[in-house]
């Protein structure tokens, strides 16, 4: 699936800021900052891989700073990322 | 008749009694300028440096310091960076605290300056160095009334102490506020500095504001004085913290706030004539607000409000409802304004304050305190030290002395904040034993203490959502899933002292 650079969520407490861009290599390339990375930071590119591999999105570079957002919030940012990424709207 | 000759056999004779010399008469004759001139400089104000070199000051000895003038303090790396400089090596500072400002002293420990340090708390960059095992021997943590205990009890025994004031006179009078023109810093209460000026060996007071003497009411006596450093600035006072009074905006806060309210409300202790203290969190603030409405509706009054003031307490005060302030602390720069003018606001020192064997220090006479915590677990024990990270990130304070020796007890903190949870399994570091730990008041509902089925039956007949501890830490995992386990190394960066001296817990360094 074709994708360009997009960006979704803040770097509010609470949120996760995600940015999606194409990748010259196979695969999901994670790049994650997060408060919470001792405790959290596998459960986080877990979430963020099943996210966009449920979306159809199978290479790309992701870049997330996260504020310790919960799990519900990093699908909703990482999904709304994903369909700017796409230009795919997934909600319809 | 009988004069001093015919006297002077028996004067001899009395003497030799007592073994003492028979008077000789004054060695100097008597100095006729008038006393200002004569005592300029009391015989003690000189350089740091000089200072230094006169208390004696040696390699491996103990510097002590406080931390009154909080994140606007300038006197610890004032000091240390001059020892470094006249090659002073392994020394122990002792810091009734220490925040961010102090990172400088990172590279005074990779030098080799600073050995050891006892202190109540750590933050930013030093804290998070330390714990990453910056350190060869652990940093010692301590209460308030520990430390003050500790210092009285010879424990920890303090060779000298550099105490920044905000006003002195060249006897050594000083103050944490000045009443002269040119005043330059106000940090109130000198309460932790005073144990420290009472039992070191020398005393040195550096002060941005040297007055006239006598520098009347004081806080710090001449007596304990030796030396007297003018320098230019002790502390940046409006770091302490703003002015005015801050109201939290935050909606779980104020949730959090009303609740605590109605658990004091409640409790059975909200009667005429009782005392309080709360933290400095938005929460434990905000509840006072809210107790503020009951008091007057009711027409009860508190005898006294106790610990770190606040311009929140003070306002209360002024308005009538608390009697009067006891003051180990100003918070801000109201509370130290207040503390200057009004003889009803008290300034005590640590000992005075929450000194476990000390009788009569005010937390015995304490009927309530609001507190925060970072992590409570499901025994009531509490963390305010250690981040759920393992990183050392906060500050002892008076929280285990307050909850040890008041009659209730209340820990305010949130369920969750962000993805980390505040009610856990078992607390990161141990630091308030859950003994003393009657509430603990959540958005998700309030757990009180097994040991206390008296305020229970009084909380649950007042309509508070009372709820299992346990189904709390149970809430949180529901929401935030299982936290991996931290990195821990072998290497142990901190020890946690309990208020009477003995070893609580141990901090153990963090990987990655």
């Amino acid at each position: 699936m074709e994708i360009k650079n997009a960006v979704a969520g803040t770097l509010e407490s609470g949120d996760i800021q995600v940015m999606i861009a194409p990748s010259e290599s196979k695969g999901l390339h994670i790049d994650l900052e997060s408060s919470v990375a001792f405790q959290f930071g596998e459960q986080i590119k877990k979430v963020i891989t099943e996210t966009l591999t449920g979306l159809g999105i199978e290479d790309a570079q992701v870049k997330a700073s996260d504020k310790g957002a919960l799990d519900c919030t990093i699908r909703a940012r990482v999904t709304a990322a994903a369909v700017r990424a796409t230009g795919k709207d997934v909600w319809k | 008749m009988s004069t001093l000759v015919e006297r002077k056999d028996l004067i001899a004779a009395a003497a030799a009694q007592m073994g003492k010399q028979v008077y000789k008469g004054a060695e100097d004759a008597k100095n006729p300028l008038p006393r200002k001139e004569l005592h300029q400089d009391g015989g003690k104000v000189t350089t740091l440096e000089d200072a230094i070199k006169q208390t004696g000051l040696k390699d491996g000895m103990t510097i002590s310091f406080h931390h009154h003038f909080r994140g606007g303090d300038k006197v610890v790396n004032m000091v240390v960076a001059k020892l470094a400089e006249m090659g002073f090596k392994n020394l122990h500072l002792a810091a009734s605290s220490l925040s961010d400002v102090h990172e400088p002293l990172i590279e005074h420990i990779k030098n080799g300056v600073v050995t050891k340090i006892s202190t109540s708390g750590l933050r930013g960059k030093l804290a998070n160095e330390i714990s990453h095992g910056l350190m060869e021997e652990p940093v010692t943590f301590r209460s308030h009334g520990g430390r003050g205990s500790a210092i009285a009890t010879g424990d920890m025994h303090i060779d000298v102490a550099f105490l920044g004031a905000s006003s002195c006179d060249p006897m050594g009078n000083a103050c944490g506020y000045s009443r002269s023109e040119n005043a330059k810093s106000i940090c109130g209460s000198l309460g932790y500095a005073l144990p420290d000026a009472q039992y070191a060996d020398k005393v040195v007071i550096l002060t941005d504001d040297l007055v006239a003497y006598p520098n009347t009411p004081n806080s710090i006596s001449e007596r304990n004085v030796d030396h007297v450093v003018v320098v230019d600035s002790v502390g940046d006072s409006s770091k302490i913290s703003s002015g005015a009074i801050r109201d939290t905006k935050n909606p779980r806060d104020i949730l959090l706030a009303k609740q605590a309210a109605k658990v004091i409300i409640n409790s059975g202790y909200f009667k005429e004539g009782f005392s309080i203290q709360t933290g400095s969190g938005g929460a434990s603030l905000a509840a006072v607000k809210y107790i503020r409405q009951s008091m007057i509706d009711q027409s009860i009054k508190a005898s006294f409000a106790l610990g770190g003031i606040t311009a929140h307490m003070v306002k209360m005060h002024e308005e009538g409802l608390i009697e009067r302030l006891i003051d180990v602390q100003s918070f801000d720069k109201v509370a130290a304004e207040s503390l200057k003018c009004d003889p009803m606001h008290k300034e005590v020192s640590a000992n005075e304050y929450a000194s476990a064997d000390e009788p009569g220090s005010a937390t015995h006479c304490l009927d309530m305190v609001i507190l925060s915590a970072l992590e409570v677990d499901v025994n009531f024990n509490v963390n305010v030290l250690v981040g759920s990270d393992g990183i050392i990130r906060g500050a002892i304070g008076g929280h285990p002395d307050t909850a040890a020796d008041s009659a209730l007890s209340i820990i305010v903190c949130p369920l969750l904040r962000g993805r980390i949870p505040c009610v856990v399994d078992e607390v990161t570091t141990l630091i308030t034993p859950g003994s003393t730990v009657d509430v603990v008041v959540t958005e998700y509902g309030i757990a009180v203490n097994p040991s206390r089925p008296d305020l229970k039956e009084r909380l649950v007949k007042a309509g508070l959502p009372i709820v299992e501890i346990a189904s709390l830490r149970d809430k949180a995992q529901s929401i935030i899933g299982h936290p991996a386990a931290l990195p821990f190394g072998d290497k142990v960066v901190g020890v946690v002292m309990n208020r009477d001296g003995s070893v609580m817990d141990v901090i153990k360094n963090i990987k990655g």
